[in-house]
């Protein structure tokens, strides 16, 4: 089998798996509470017992639970994950009307994650300064640490209130982008940061670095064109988790910074415990974790020509 | 009865790395924490839940140290008397994590074939989710409220310890020890006792307390998006979202919740890393 076909077949997995794994929690953990939700939401006050048995059978909840698994399963692989109990909408229209607002968050704060990480570790590994160095590297480690939602509070303080140089909520122009796309990037690039710190010393201890300096390349030279060709390798297998972790951090950032999209769709279908749209947002989630990782991988081989000819390298 | 413990083991080495300050520090701002958690009486005589309305959204002075909410009630004791609540969700939210994910691990790693597989792959799929979209899923099959904000913070993060725990059995599983201990007729309970238990320890240690930063964090903002704990009850995601009213005039009410939390995630990875380096 080619490799392509097996990555692909493997992403197909994960992503069935995601669905399974979302179908057990939200439809079979607890029953009661979501059958309830279900009833209560949209037959009102006034629905008779009959209306709710008429309801039940709708949702598919009197099937037994491998017919129930199997029609939800169907009507997903054709991108129907059941209308919204709260809206009456379907949950994948609603998902998707969300998303374009909370990809141009994500799409930035990516590009700054990896902008923050990269100067931090490269900058961090290569600088002689030792206290410099520390400091930098000291970096990463605190911006995991801190809570996304107060560093979104604490930018809003400074930058809209005291100084007043961008708006501090609401979802008009480039400028608005700014702060949110800051605040999800900050903990993600720590991650980039500290991944190639890392790797960049690991590469660094690497024998081949003293011959290349042996043979009487630059500080910059071994370090730029040498280690961190290396050393990225590595820290871009992370681009799928953080890609997830920009997506999936918009539900706190959207509602720090009031603006709309898929986390605020997720926040508002939690509240109301809307089953078919919060199935929506996690199966999405694992789409595009499945997608980043297949395109990583793609990517691999052509980056590193080791890989390309998996004849002379044994494939672990 | 004496326990022997085969390899690396966490405790007395760790002793050596405990000297530097930073690590000092971290114990102090984690037993500060958990003081506060079980007696807030020690640390303030103010009462969380009624204020005083004509001292409201006053700054901090050195009667209300972290200032005074919109009711006028004093923030140190609601931050303090909030570290009962956070605390006791991080806990539960670690123990979920510890016991089902290392029971998972275990299992997967001593009946290999299948189970093994199933196990894993369950793993992947845990791990392909990010965590706050995986516990807001099981918020919302849950329902809200801080133990079941606990729970669903542990569900998302066991896959690392079901990782883990496999990792150590299937190390110590290929030892000769093993083999000998299994010839001598010793049952895999008692294997697992003896010798897969103990070994793990140190990066078991070292994983909780990295977790326990992790369940801060997810906990509080779990909190801060209103699942956790019901108002007037203090808990330092929910304060933080509390002050978020009123970013333009009391920024102290958003700020020093938000420190705390930080601060604690900070000793906890500190800490963390210390029991790495000691358990290796």
């Amino acid at each position: 089998m080619p490799p392509v076909v097996r990555r692909l077949g493997h992403a197909v997995v994960v992503l069935w798996a995601a669905f399974t794994l979302s179908f057990v929690i939200l439809y079979l953990l607890p029953g009661d509470a979501v059958l309830t939700k279900l009833g209560a939401a949209e037959a009102g006050v006034t629905s008779s017992p009959a209306e709710i048995a008429a309801l039940r059978a709708e949702y598919g909840l009197d099937d037994p639970v491998l017919l129930h698994y199997g029609k939800r399963l169907l009507a997903a692989l054709h991108g129907d994950f059941g209308t919204s109990v709260n809206t009456g909408d379907g949950a994948t229209h609603m998902v998707l009307t969300a998303l374009p607002p909370t990809l141009a968050v994500t799409g930035l704060a990516l590009v700054l994650a990896v902008l923050f990480g990269g100067t931090v570790a490269v900058l961090g590994t290569y600088t002689r300064v030792r206290v410099l160095s520390r400091l930098l590297l000291a970096l990463p480690p605190l911006g995991t640490s801190l809570p996304t939602f107060w560093v979104g509070l604490v930018l809003i303080q400074v930058f809209s209130f005291q100084l007043g140089l961008v708006p501090a909520i609401g979802a008009t122009g480039f400028s608005s982008l700014v702060l949110p796309a800051i605040t999800l990037a900050l903990p993600n690039g720590a991650i980039v940061g500290q991944v190639l710190a890392k790797s960049l010393r690991t590469q660094l201890e690497q024998p081949y670095i003293e011959i290349v300096a042996a043979k009487g390349a630059s500080r910059a030279r071994v370090h730029f064109g040498h280690a961190l060709r290396n050393a990225a390798l590595p820290a871009l297998t992370l681009v799928g988790v953080v890609t997830g972790n920009l997506l999936a951090g918009s539900v706190i950032t959207e509602t720090v910074f009031s603006r709309d999209g898929v986390g605020r769709v997720t926040t508002s279908a939690v509240t109301a415990q809307d089953v078919p749209v919060v199935q929506a947002v996690i199966v999405l989630a694992a789409l595009f974790f499945v997608a980043v990782n297949l395109l990583v991988d793609l990517l691999y081989p052509l980056l590193d020509p080791r890989l390309a000819r998996p004849r002379e390298v044994s494939r672990v | 009865m004496t326990r022997r413990v085969h390899g690396r083991c966490a405790v007395p080495d760790v002793r050596t790395s405990v000297r530097s300050p930073g690590v000092l520090l971290s114990v102090a701002v984690l037993l500060f924490v958990l003081l506060a958690a079980l007696v807030p009486e020690l640390f303030t005589s103010q009462d969380p839940i009624s204020g005083v309305p004509a001292e409201r959204l006053s700054g901090p002075s050195a009667a209300h140290l972290f200032g005074t909410d919109q009711t006028g009630r004093d923030l140190f004791a609601r931050v303090v008397h909030g570290a009962a609540l956070s605390l006791q969700a991080t806990v539960l939210a670690v123990l979920v994590s510890l016991v089902a994910g290392a029971a998972l691990g275990v299992l997967a790693g001593f009946l290999g074939g299948w189970v093994d597989s199933l196990v894993m792959r369950v793993v992947d799929v845990l791990q392909a989710i990010p965590a706050i979209l995986l516990s807001l899923a099981l918020v919302t099959a849950l329902g809200f409220g801080t133990t079941n904000v606990a729970i669903a913070v542990g569900v998302s993060n066991l896959a690392a310890f079901a990782r883990l725990m496999r990792a150590e059995v299937l190390r110590v599983k290929t030892g000769v020890f093993v083999e000998a201990a299994r010839a001598a007729g010793v049952r895999w309970t008692g294997v697992l006792g003896r010798h897969v238990l103990p070994n793990a320890t140190g990066p078991v240690l070292a994983l909780a307390t990295v977790t326990f930063g992790t369940a801060v964090l997810e906990v509080s903002a779990l909190s801060f998006l209103g699942f956790g704990a019901t108002p007037p009850a203090p808990e330092w995601g929910a304060l933080v979202a509390g002050g978020r009213s009123f970013l333009a005039t009391a920024w102290w009410l958003t700020t020093f919740p938000g420190v705390t939390v930080a601060a604690v995630v900070l000793a906890a990875n500190r800490l963390a890393q210390a029991f790495e380096r000691g358990g290796r």
